[in-house]
């Protein structure tokens, strides 16, 4: 929802002074216009009717504020107006006009992100913001500092979750994801990153306690090791349980047929 | 016994010890005892009736609701997050929708979001009066357990009138609500409101003041807001260590920001707090029922939704104030119908994880009130 990003938003004028609101909406904007014709040409060939009546409509937009950004911004949510949206649909600029084209993941300017960034370079990998919610990518060698420093520096002392998402079809299959919050700051960011197959992770069990059952769920459902975690082991699925669920290649209906057979006394829990 | 040499949780000493020579034991509690709600297993280790350490063996409800939802269509996976926390589906289903709708970019109109509010405000009631029942029974008070659910069959009803469903509602739908308030919707919430605030002092005299519920539970189980943090404790558990933390504040969702209501905190931590925050929480729903049937506007109930559901590639983590806690989702979309990845982010999983530190030196009927005061799903927990 909006208000949710205007949380974050707001905080993020806060170090970046005035800059935010004015200059990095302005430059997003020509970028996220030209794939608007895109995704318009692309929708009508894939979805059904639907989907296109609303397009074209508000894909018309955004040609008019490409080249007045900000005066075209309370125009774009055009279906769902709202009475409450003038005071919500200020603050959140960037998210609005891009919209249309399918909102594009803007770069996360901050003061933090700039400061990370000097500090370890090309570890951090990328710092994005998409409708709103800012999230970075950092190298895995970093992962553990960075994660300390977070809580340590930052005030990010609330872990609030960790999971992992499997893309098989990558070299480094798998994104860990850290999201943190700050109950200072009243923000939420998310930290990631990508490793491989049977590549291990430093445990953040000594950052935050919470992690140690969410790590041992990313564990049970993809195989991921934690290293430095006190016990790691299954713990939704039984402990003698063969394959890690949630990894794609896992197919839905796909079971550890022996253990069905030793534990349940049936051939299959079809 | 045998079982017991397998922790490694517990650091036991895996020597030729029976039961007679040790001074310390293994208790396994479940998983089909009354108090642990369900089927949760504790695993005690215990020096006399003292509680040395805790192990939790979860994981007999789970179902693969994350790995369903990458096989299901947006809308086929609304109805399946009612299961999870079955006490409090409304919440499930508002979370889902909301975040879905954060990935879609829309918003659900007004209306909409009056009628959202009024019906998870009712379910958050309900969800604590089971709670209040369930908590109070385990404790030996077996009156509020009448006295609440005979309160949650008038929820339960409107429920009923709403969309035809009492317990996993899937009530509303990616957009907004598919359903219009029945006529004098209004006017049974009114009443409810009316009737439900003496039931609640009803409540309060059978135990705030009750000598054997406050030996029971003043001072048992005690969470420093410190620890809170640490192990992501959310909800009335972290607000009754002293924290004044909800969502429906800090990040406002829905039409909340329009409500004026108080974060009730407690200061001890403890389960009595625990108990009052509740309470407390209760009325504050009240308070924000009042106010949200009085200025429901009119107007659509559905945003402009397409039929078939293609978010955008991209991903976005969202989450609301259930009656147990932050509950997030994290939804991963590649584009297509179907969810690349969803991530339920569980209050009562993540709850769960602090029963040890609260019972730690504690005896073992207060893992009972303990159990009770956390307020736990299994079917939330394991999913």
């Amino acid at each position: 929802m909006p208000e949710e990003s205007k949380g974050p938003e707001s905080v993020s004028p806060l170090a970046e002074g005035a800059k935010a609101p004015a200059e990095a909406a302005s430059p997003d904007k020509p970028q996220a216009a030209p794939p608007a014709p895109a995704a318009g040409v692309k929708l009508p060939a894939a979805a059904a009717s639907p989907a296109p009546e609303s397009k074209p409509t508000e894909a018309a937009k955004p040609t008019t504020p490409a080249a007045a950004a900000a005066a075209a911004k309370p125009a774009a949510p055009a279906a769902a107006a709202k009475p409450a949206a003038p005071a919500a649909a200020a603050p959140k600029p960037p998210a609005a006009p891009a919209k249309p084209a399918g909102p594009v993941p803007e770069p996360w300017e901050s003061e933090l992100v700039a400061k990370l960034k000097q500090q370890y370079g090309s570890g951090i990998v990328e710092a994005l913001s998409y409708l709103g919610q800012k999230y970075m990518t950092v190298d895995s060698s970093i992962l553990p500092e960075i994660l300390r420093r977070m809580r340590d520096e930052e005030g990010f002392d609330y872990c609030v979750d960790i999971t992992a998402v499997h893309y098989p079809k990558r070299e480094q299959q798998f994104d860990v994801v850290y999201v943190l919050y700050s109950f200072a700051h009243n923000q939420r960011i998310r930290v990631k990153t990508r490793i491989k197959d049977g590549e291990h992770v430093e445990s953040a069990f000594s950052i935050w306690r919470t992690a140690d059952w969410l790590e041992r769920e990313v564990f049970d459902m993809f195989g991921i090791v934690f290293d430095g975690h006190p016990g790691l082991k299954r713990i939704l699925l039984p402990e003698d349980w063969h394959g890690h669920p949630l990894r794609k290649d896992y197919d839905i209906l796909q079971q550890d047929k022996e253990w069905v057979h030793i534990n349940l006394g049936i051939e299959s829990g079809q | 016994m045998s079982d017991a040499t397998k922790l490694d949780y517990l650091d036991l000493d895996t020597k030729d010890k029976t039961f007679l020579d040790s001074t310390e034991m293994v208790l396994n509690m479940g998983p089909q005892h009354p108090s642990t709600h369900g089927v949760l297993r504790v695993i005690l280790k215990l020096d006399g009736e003292k509680v040395l350490g805790t192990e939790c063996v979860i994981g007999y409800l789970h179902r693969g609701v994350e790995k369903i939802g990458e096989n299901r269509t947006y809308t086929m996976f609304n109805p399946y997050v009612d299961r999870m926390d079955y006490v409090a589906a409304v919440s499930n289903g508002l979370g889902y929708c909301e975040t879905v709708e954060k990935l879609l970019n829309v918003e659900a109109p007004p209306r909409a979001q009056y009628i959202r509010v009024i019906m998870t405000e009712l379910c958050r009631i309900a969800s604590h009066q089971v709670w209040l029942g369930t908590h109070a029974l385990d404790i030996g008070a077996v009156t509020p357990l009448f006295y609440a659910f005979r309160d949650r069959e008038e929820i339960l009803r409107i429920f009923e009138k709403y969309c035809g469903a009492r317990l996993t509602t899937h009530a509303f739908r990616i957009g907004g609500c598919i359903y219009e308030a029945y006529d004098g919707f209004e006017e049974d919430v009114k009443k409810y409101c009316t009737f439900f605030l003496p039931k609640l002092d009803e409540y309060e005299k059978l135990l705030t003041t009750n000598r054997i519920w406050v030996t029971r539970t003043k001072g048992v189980g005690i969470l420093k807001p410190e620890d809170c943090i640490a192990l992501g404790v959310t909800g009335p558990v972290l607000r009754a260590s002293g924290v004044k933390w909800d969502l429906r504040k800090a990040q406002p969702y829905e039409c909340y920001k329009d409500m004026d209501f108080e974060i009730p905190t407690g200061i001890n931590g403890d389960t009595y707090d625990r108990y009052l925050v509740r309470i407390a929480e209760m009325r504050q729903s009240v308070r924000i029922l009042q106010q949200a049937v009085e200025r429901i506007p009119t107007g659509p109930i559905m945003a402009k939704v397409p039929k078939v559901i293609k978010p955008p590639v991209g991903e976005v983590y969202h989450s609301i104030e259930a009656p147990k806690g932050e509950l997030g989702y994290f939804i991963v979309s590649d584009g297509s119908t179907q969810p690349y990845r969803v991530r339920v982010r569980p209050p009562s999983f993540v709850n769960l994880q602090a029963l040890d530190t609260m019972v730690r030196g504690m005896l073992v009927a207060d893992v009972v009130a303990v159990i009770g005061t956390l307020d736990i799903v299994l079917g939330e927990v394991d999913r």
